[in-house]
């Protein structure tokens, strides 16, 4: 652990009434660093991203984002960080050029045409710039997914976290939204941190990753995509192993 | 993203040739006091421009566009120095995404649509009715999270559409009083007094409190609906995250709406309630003279704007109930009906035991 790292969480936990979903998990991320969080389904990766963006209080342990603690500095957190969540979470009423919008306006003074031409290049770069006058529910699920995307880039955040960016796109888009994390990493030195089941995304962005597994409570393995390919656990090598024949194996 | 310097910008010229030189970080907190003057002095120039960079701390996307928006807006073409290697893919990657030049739309929002104990429940709506209070006394340094469009919208959903319904009830209203009071007071021949009866009760009772069940009925379960939908939708997260303030953004033009339209609906009914009765009268062969007389001379001013006052506290505490019962959401579809029923139930009741408290204050102050 140095001050380089964006994200620190040190011996984390959450439980919801009696129930242990993981606990004692232990990671950090570099700054600039693509750090892919993977696990079976309901192993608590939406509820460690909420962790970090202080909606959900870690229930043991401590988080620490940029040098701030997500509980006793949450706004601090906020101004750093952009979120993509797993459900979109656009708002409904607006047009998703309103929708990026919306932090362009409430935290800037730009005027009203430089707005619009930052949120329509945000929606370029997710490839949605004809469906910019659309509302959420006249879109499709993984257009959704993408206008969360290009909304959590609008003031160009240091630090993003992305909870399944391509559950439901098909493999063209869903590397053409590798690539943009990439181009971005590049072009800004953003640090991601990514929730996906996408092997094949896992071994084309991921520095690092950390798994989950709700059974042990906590996380089973981390480090490069790579090792974990060959690690002790039997889950994560089936988890790793199972698809990589198909997928092509790392890039 | 909070930069305590700004962006800056020089024109030079050297020989023939114009150059823009940014300085200072090219970022989407730090561009606004300069985003339309470079675009100006962009514009003006003539023949080849030269875009500097070589000054700039740092350029994002929102830099990229500004610096890209000068290259579309200057067909002469323009020369780029002191690009360093990251922004230049930063360019490179954006450039394509700014050819689509259609402009800017009106921001035209418009809005479609854990188990505690009951002490905490208590609890939890009075710390919610004390963070609009604070909400209230902090506007002034949140006043960006407000959005008039909002405010007008609700008003006029929860005012204007509520008109035919209010005409109507008022009417009937009326009507059925009148009929009923009538029947009984013509057999000591007092008739006339009916119109007295009616209008006092109109303007000191019915009016705010029908008033407040039509609204608790159509605003209040759409307030807790709209909301409770957001908090589903976990768009209320999503703002809150962004570091917008829900309560300042959503909840304070719901209420101010509220507490606007109410006056107006009843006065409807009073108004509309006072029609129903005359006719009901005039058919039954009281002359409308007389009824207007009987009226004024029952009523004061006072009643009046005691309704209204009434209406006004009414509609404070149908719209926080109604909002605070969307807020208060759980998960899952069902949790926004449950919100929507809480919201009435708990308006009506809201409205109804403040009316017994007014009732108790202005007999004590003998109003
Ligand atoms: N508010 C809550 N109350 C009770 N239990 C919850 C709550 N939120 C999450 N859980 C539980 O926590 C566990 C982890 O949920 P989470 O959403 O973090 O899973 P996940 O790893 O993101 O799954 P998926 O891959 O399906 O998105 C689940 O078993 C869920 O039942
Ligand atoms: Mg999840």
């Amino acid at each position: 652990m140095n001050m380089n790292d964006a994200i620190i969480v040190d011996g984390a936990g959450q439980a919801f009434g009696d129930e242990v979903i993981f606990q004692n998990v232990s990671f950090y991320v570099r700054t600039g660093e693509i750090f892919v969080i993977l696990g079976a389904s309901g192993c608590g990766k939406s509820t460690l991203l909420k962790q970090m963006i202080g909606l959900s209080p870690p229930a043991f342990g401590r988080i620490m984002v940029a040098g701030h603690d997500v509980v006793t500095e949450v706004d601090s957190v906020r101004r750093v960080i952009g979120v993509m969540f797993q459900s979109g979470a656009l708002l409904g009423s607006m047009t998703l050029l309103e929708n990026i919008m919306l932090p362009l306006m409430m935290f800037t003074d730009l005027p009203s045409d430089a707005r619009a031409d930052i949120a329509r290049v945000k929606l370029a770069l997710v490839g949605l710039v004809d469906a910019q006058h659309l509302r959420p529910s006249e879109i499709s699920g993984g257009m959704v997914k993408r206008a969360a995307i290009a909304r959590a880039l609008a003031l160009d955040p240091p630090i993003l976290l992305l909870d399944e960016p391509s559950a439901g796109l098909d493999p063209v888009t869903g590397a053409g939204l590798d690539k943009l994390i990439l181009d971005l990493r590049g072009a800004l030195g953003c640090t991601f941190v990514v929730v996906t089941h996408e092997l094949a995304s896992v071994f084309t962005i991921a520095d690092r990753c950390v798994m989950l597994d709700r059974s042990a409570r906590g996380m089973i393995s981390i480090g490069a995509p790579e090792s974990m390919k060959r690690d002790s656990n039997p889950v994560v090598r089936a988890f790793f192993n199972r698809e990589l024949p198909t997928s092509g194996g790392p890039s | 993203m909070v930069y305590v310097s700004t962006a800056r910008f020089e024109i030079r010229n050297e020989g023939n040739a114009t150059i823009v030189a940014f300085a200072g970080p090219l970022t989407a907190t730090s561009l606004a006091p300069i985003w339309a003057r470079a675009r100006e002095a962009a514009e003006k120039t003539v023949g080849q421009l030269t875009i500097d960079t070589s000054g700039a701390t740092r350029i994002d996307t929102s830099g990229a566009v500004l610096l890209l928006t000068l290259e579309r807006d200057h067909p002469d073409g323009v020369v780029w120095r002191g690009v360093a290697e990251q922004p230049k893919e930063l360019l490179a990657r954006l450039r394509p995404a700014l050819q689509d030049d259609t402009r800017a739309p009106q921001f035209s929002a418009r809005y479609t649509g854990s188990r505690t104990s009951a002490w905490q429940d208590f609890l939890n709506r009075i710390a919610f009715f004390g963070q609009i209070v604070l909400a209230i006394i902090g506007l002034r340094e949140r006043l960006r999270f407000l959005r008039g469009s909002d405010f007008f919208r609700i008003t006029e959903r929860a005012g204007a559409q509520a008109v035919p319904l209010v005409v109507m009830l008022g009417f009937l209203i009326g009507m059925i009083l009148a009929f009923q009071s009538i029947i009984p007071m013509r057999q000591f021949g007092a008739s006339i007094y009916v119109a007295a009866l009616v209008s006092l009760a109109l303007f000191r009772e019915l009016g705010p409190l029908m008033a407040g069940v039509i609204l608790a009925g159509r605003t209040g379960s759409a307030f807790a609906a709209e909301l409770g939908t957001m908090v589903v939708n976990e768009e209320i997260a999503a703002l809150t995250t962004m570091g917008i303030d829900a309560e300042t953004m959503l909840v304070i033009p719901r209420i101010a709406a509220a507490m606007m339209v109410m006056p107006a609906l009843a006065v409807g009914i009073d108004v509309t309630g006072l029609l129903g009765m005359a006719v009901v009268m005039i058919i039954l062969g009281i002359p409308p003279l007389a009824i207007l007389d009987q009226v004024r001379r029952a009523t004061d001013p006072q009643d009046v704007l005691l309704g209204l006052f009434k209406a006004v506290v009414f509609g404070a505490a149908i719209g926080i109930i109604g909002c605070r019962a969307g807020l208060a959401a759980g998960t899952g579809s069902r949790a926004v009906g449950e919100a929507a029923t809480s919201a009435v139930v708990g308006g009506i009741v809201a409205t109804i035991v403040l009316d017994g408290l007014f009732a108790v204050i202005t007999y004590r102050l003998g109003l």
